[in-house]
Order: structure tokens, then sequence, then C-alpha cells
């Protein structure tokens, strides 16, 4: 844990005072140029959807983690992610990739408890 | 141009890095969660350049720009990145501005940090390999894009 957090800190100072951006341009380039109808995209652009990708991808990390279940152990799980992209408008769009995982037994018994608490709709 | 299915994917080292900034210290996310946010990183560029594409075709423009990819954000309902962005992109501009100037200077500075890098590169080999191609291949783009506008 002290390992990896010195080595962070140490490229925040590397990258972080010159560059604004820490996700490669190029690779971003590279997904948006992938759907099928994008011919070009200026430069400005493509900062922009580099910039916004890093903002959703704090947004995304920090709701799941307030949402979730795991702020007493301290931890952010795949179910937290999962369960934002449910629950939030916003994140609806990755109800998709995001699918909720769970185990069979845990399935049964809330479908024991759905079937109680609102028979008739299931 | 994206030849193998990995080419879609976003540096995890990077991912990770960005999560870790946004979490209070000390939280652990799981591999599993960070595999997950760097896939949904990706969904978003795309949905991201679906919605922008579609306010430059209704435009009748041919190239994304700047104003597409704001009005995409409003439409997706994260206007809470609209001020950041503008702000971000206000410095950018900036810097670019600067950056015939002080190409020389930065390259230099580049050469330096890359030695530097060099100790750490086992650990971060996917995000450093990224930085290396990442500065030119933007540049010939500024141009390509410049001659179209013109």
């Amino acid at each position: 844990m002290k390992m990896s957090h010195n080595s962070s800190a140490k490229d925040d100072q590397a990258s972080g005072s010159k560059k604004p951006i820490s996700l490669p341009i190029s690779r971003v380039r590279l997904i948006m140029k992938s759907s099928p109808d994008v011919s070009s995209i200026n430069q400005d652009a493509l900062f922009l959807t580099t910039k916004a990708t890093e903002l959703f991808v704090q947004h995304l990390a920090l709701s799941s983690f307030n949402n979730g279940s795991g702020k007493e152990t301290n931890t952010l799980s795949y179910s937290d992610l999962a369960n934002t992209a449910q629950e939030a408008d916003t994140f609806h769009f990755l109800t998709d990739i995001l699918p909720k995982k769970i185990l069979a037994q845990d399935y049964l018994n809330s479908l024991e408890q759905m079937q109680e608490e609102e028979g008739a709709d299931y | 141009m994206a030849e193998r299915p990995e080419d879609l994917n976003l540096p995890n080292a990077v991912i990770t890095r960005i999560i870790k900034e946004a979490l209070p210290d000390g939280v652990n996310v799981s591999k599993e969660a960070r595999r997950a946010i760097s896939q949904a990183a990706s969904v978003f560029v795309l949905y991201a350049t679906s919605c922008a594409n579609n306010f430059a075709m209704k435009a009748k423009r041919k190239t994304l720009n700047a104003g597409d990819v704001l009005a995409a954000m409003e439409e997706m309902e994260f206007e809470r990145f609209l001020e950041p962005l503008r702000e971000a992109l206000e410095v950018y501009k900036q810097g670019q501005k600067g950056k015939k100037v002080s190409e020389q200077k930065r390259k230099d500075k580049e050469k330096k940090v890359d030695t530097e890098n060099n100790k750490s590169r086992d650990e971060e080999g996917e995000d450093d390999d990224e930085r290396m191609e990442e500065e030119p291949e933007v540049e010939n783009e500024a141009e390509e894009e410049e001659e179209v506008e013109n």
C-alpha cells in the first residue's frame, strides 16, 4: 500500500506539471474513429473527449464508492459499480456492460424476498 | 484502424491512477472493478462520440468540434462536466499557442523525465508506451485538421 502510494505521487510530479490530461489522446482517437460515421475530429474535440473521459472515470468511481457497500471496509467492488449503473440515470447506458453479478444462492434468497414483498409483480 | 480488440481499451495503469486520485486515501479497488471502470470509460467515449457526431451531422459538418462534444455532454446529462471542460480547454489552448516556441525545451525535458521513468517502467509498462506514441500523432492530426478547415 505504501509503495504504490509513493509511486503515484511521483507520477503526478512528472506528468502533472506540464500535462493537462493523463489518458493517451491517440488511444481515445482510435476509439472515436472506430465509430463508423465519424470522419474527422478536430484537436479541441479530441482533447475535450479525453478530458471528459477522465472526469467520467472519477465521477463513476466516486459515486459508486459513496453509494456502495464498501465504505466501512474501504473497498470499491464490482457490485458497487453495477448498482450505480442500475440506479443512477446518467450511468444507465452502462447497464449492458455492467450487469449485476450475484451468487445463485443470493439470487434465490432475493427472489423469495421479492415474491413475499410484491407477490403479483413477479 | 483498430486491428485488435485490445486497441479499444484504455491503459490500465492510467485508469487505475485516475480512480485512486478520485477516491479517498487508502480505498481498495478490486481488480474486477478496475476492469469494469476501464470498459465503462471506453463505452463512454463511444457514446459521447456518437452524440457529438449527431450534432455535427445536424449542422452539416464533417469534422467534430469542441461545441459538438460539449453539446453531447449536455445531452448525456453530464452538465457537471461542462465547467471543468471549458476551463481545461482554455488552459490547453494557451498551452498550444506557446508550444512551438517551447518545443525544444519540452523535448529536452521529456528526455530527462523518460530516464527517470525508466525505474518504474516495469510497473507501468503499458502506460509509458502510450505516452511515447502520443505526441507526434496528435500533431499530425492538428495539421490535417487545419487544412480541412481552411
